[in-house]
């Protein structure tokens, strides 16, 4: 199993440069997450490593040859559709060998091959169905085998789950997490799902507009984002953000009638005066603490185990959400103190970069 | 099981709704189908008919302009359908390439023959294919010919000509067809068998060809009605002093004969009904039989 790395790779459509030079070291054996905005260029990113989308600058390399110009077939990759792009007219059995007869490899090792991922799979009772007499989810097994048997360094895959419904893809996710480990290949993996790259990312690289914001392990962008976008990105639902100035040591919040704030430890303390932007995980608030803030809720979201409070300093002003335990006696219209650790909070400067 | 009144006065409701319908499909088109299929055991010429039974079915035995007609017929339909399906799939497949330029003004100039007026149609072809027309002379002038060939004199030539003019006429439309049964499939699925190392030639062969499956089946047996039924040509482009299916028969088509037998000649309705009723079986027998290979794996 190879890594990959990624030097200055940069596309252009025309004038248009949609990759704007990316850095990135993928190791052998990583399980790396792609995330980011729609249009950020995360499909477009994984499609130039695949070898469907030609490189415009940079150098591509896997397993530590040199990739640019190489044919997707012999990038060792391999890659699974979000439609999941079987061969409609062709069972299952040869959906999956198709590659590999292309490779020349003999009917037995085929056969054998591809028993192999089927039974890693589960798939050995559907084996010469046609698609379309598969559900989703088997379907999308068989789009995984079909990857599976080539062997490949590096499995790719672009939003492979957002065609199941829910409960599937909760076991999809799961079944992918297993592969990973019985398989102990690299893979690629692009998506919108909070919840798919928090849990399957052994590191994850958040875009946007073309350029990486900031790579990391799951909780360390959680905990110690670079910036307000992957502050905001990362984590669901979305850090609250606040105004806020620094004023004789103390953050000053202009939209609850000017009540102040310790300042969270940093470094090196802001100037008076500064312009900042407070952020203030929603969980924050569960935790309970020292500093309080003065709310109205507006709308309460109970879903069992927790329950999400939206609430207001008064008539306007910013939307907060604050996750509140199992808060079963929060209702509309209650005013409450939300009590948090204000040391937990995170200052952001005018150009969106976090003060350490 | 009893039907509830509400469901027999909606059932009531339906068959009036569709009933001038029916009425109309039954007067003009069912009452003729079971007339012909009547008069073609009717043997006799003009008014004068009486009932034959088999007679006709003999005479088409021993109808030497018959045989004729029947075997030009299936020469066209064995010539000319395959080369057109052919051509209109790689019309398609190269119309669709996203990278090739001017495709809608490709589309379109393919598409446009067979929405022309036969008439127009046929004037032009006439003209072009004349012994001093367009298409000899520059035949002549690029050196692939010596003779200017007898397009409408020769026997051979006039069947390559109506098989071009056929192909010119209804390649476009077949091409459609695949156009759109193309557009419809997910360009991922390439991807995926580009990443898989399936060669170019392959793709086409393994999966395009089987992809559009149904539809070649669809475009082969219209074509081959079509052709079983091909009239329009043979009697206007090789038509000399008003008879068509010239020179000597030799683009005589079982239409044709029909037409002749009905209109040209002292009328024998119950004869031509009968050779009408075997283009039916034919078509029955030859739809029938390319359902069959389509179905086998
Ligand atoms: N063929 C193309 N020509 C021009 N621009 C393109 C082309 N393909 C993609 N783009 C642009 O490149 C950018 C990145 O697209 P890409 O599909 O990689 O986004 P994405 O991050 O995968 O989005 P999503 O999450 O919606 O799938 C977009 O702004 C898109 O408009
Ligand atoms: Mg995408």
């Amino acid at each position: 199993m190879g890594g990959l790395t990624l030097k200055d790779i940069r596309k252009t459509y025309g004038a248009v440069e949609v990759i704007k030079g990316v850095n990135l070291e993928i190791a052998p054996q990583e399980f790396v997450v792609f995330v980011g905005p729609s249009g950020c260029g995360k499909s477009t990113l994984l499609r130039m490593i695949a070898g469907l989308e030609e490189i415009s600058g940079g150098d591509l390399t896997i397993g530590g040859r040199r990739m640019n110009e190489v044919d997707a077939s012999q990038r060792g990759i391999a890659m699974v559709f979000q439609s999941y792009a079987l061969y409609p007219h062709m069972t299952v059995r040869e959906n999956m060998g198709l590659a590999l007869k292309f490779a020349g490899l003999p009917a037995s090792e085929i056969a054998r091959r591809v028993d192999t991922a089927a039974a890693i799979l589960g798939l050995q009772a559907l084996m010469d169905r046609r698609p379309r007499d598969l559900s989703g989810g088997q379907r999308q097994r068989v789009a995984i085998g079909r990857a599976i048997v080539r062997n490949p360094q590096v499995f790719l895959f672009d939003e492979p789950l957002s065609n199941l419904d829910a409960e599937l893809r909760v076991h999809m996710r799961i079944e992918i997490a297993r592969l990973h480990k019985e398989l102990k290949a690299t893979i690629i993996y692009v998506t919108h799902d909070q919840v798919e790259a928090m849990t399957l990312a052994d590191k994850i690289v958040v875009l946007r507009e073309g350029r990486v914001e900031q790579v990391g392990r799951p909780l360390d962008l959680y905990d110690d984002p670079d910036n307000l976008f992957v502050a905001g990105f990362i984590g669901s639902p979305k850090m609250n953000f606040l105004k806020a100035q620094v004023s004789g040591g103390r953050l000053v919040l202009p939209e609850f009638a000017g009540q102040t704030l310790p300042l969270p430890p940093l470094r090196s303390a802001p100037d008076d005066g500064a312009e900042l932007t407070l952020g203030l995980r929603p969980e924050l608030f569960r935790r309970g603490g020292e500093a309080g803030l003065e709310l109205m809720i507006e709308i309460v979201e109970h879903l069992g185990d927790e329950t999400f409070a939206y609430a207001t300093p008064g008539r306007g002003g910013p939307v907060l959400t604050l996750a509140m335990g199992e808060g079963r006696d929060l209702s509309p219209g209650q005013r409450l103190t939300a009590r948090f650790d204000a040391t937990r909070a995170m200052l952001f400067d005018t150009r969106g970069q976090r003060l350490r | 099981m009893a039907m509830t009144s509400v469901t027999r006065q909606e059932n009531r409701a339906g068959w009036a709704f569709i009933m001038p319908a029916l009425v109309l499909l039954g007067l003009f088109m069912v009452y003729p189908i079971l007339w012909s299929l009547w008069m073609s055991l009717q043997t006799g010429k003009g008014m004068n008919l009486h009932f034959g039974g088999f007679a006709n079915i003999i005479r088409l035995t021993k109808d030497p302009v018959f045989q004729h007609a029947l075997s030009n017929t299936l020469i066209f339909l064995v010539v000319q359908v395959p080369i057109m399906i052919v051509l209109a799939l790689l019309f398609a497949v190269a119309l669709n390439n996203p990278r090739l330029k001017g495709r809608a003004i490709l589309r379109t100039a393919i598409f446009l023959p067979c929405v022309t007026s036969l008439v127009a149609y046929s004037v032009l072809f006439k003209s072009m294919f004349a012994v001093d027309g367009v298409v000899n002379d520059t035949l002549m002038f690029l050196h692939i010919i010596r003779q200017p060939i007898g397009w409408m004199i020769d026997p051979f030539w006039a069947k390559v000509l109506i098989i071009l003019a056929i192909t010119w006429r209804w390649t476009g439309y077949n091409m459609v067809f695949y156009l759109a049964a193309l557009q419809n499939i997910d360009p991922s699925i390439y991807e995926a068998a580009r990443i898989d190392g399936v060669p170019p030639r392959a793709r086409f062969f393994r999966l395009t060809i089987p992809m559009l499956k149904p539809v070649i089946l669809f475009t082969t047996v219209l074509s081959t009605i079509g052709t079983l039924q091909l009239f329009d040509e043979v009697n206007t482009i090789t038509a000399s002093a008003g008879v068509g299916g010239a020179p000597a028969d030799a683009t005589l088509t079982l239409s044709l004969y029909i037409y002749n037998l009905t209109f040209r000649f002292m009328p024998t309705y119950g004869y031509a009904a009968t050779v009408s009723w075997l283009i039916v079986i034919m078509v029955g027998i030859l739809s029938w039989i390319q359902f069959q290979v389509a179905k086998e794996r």
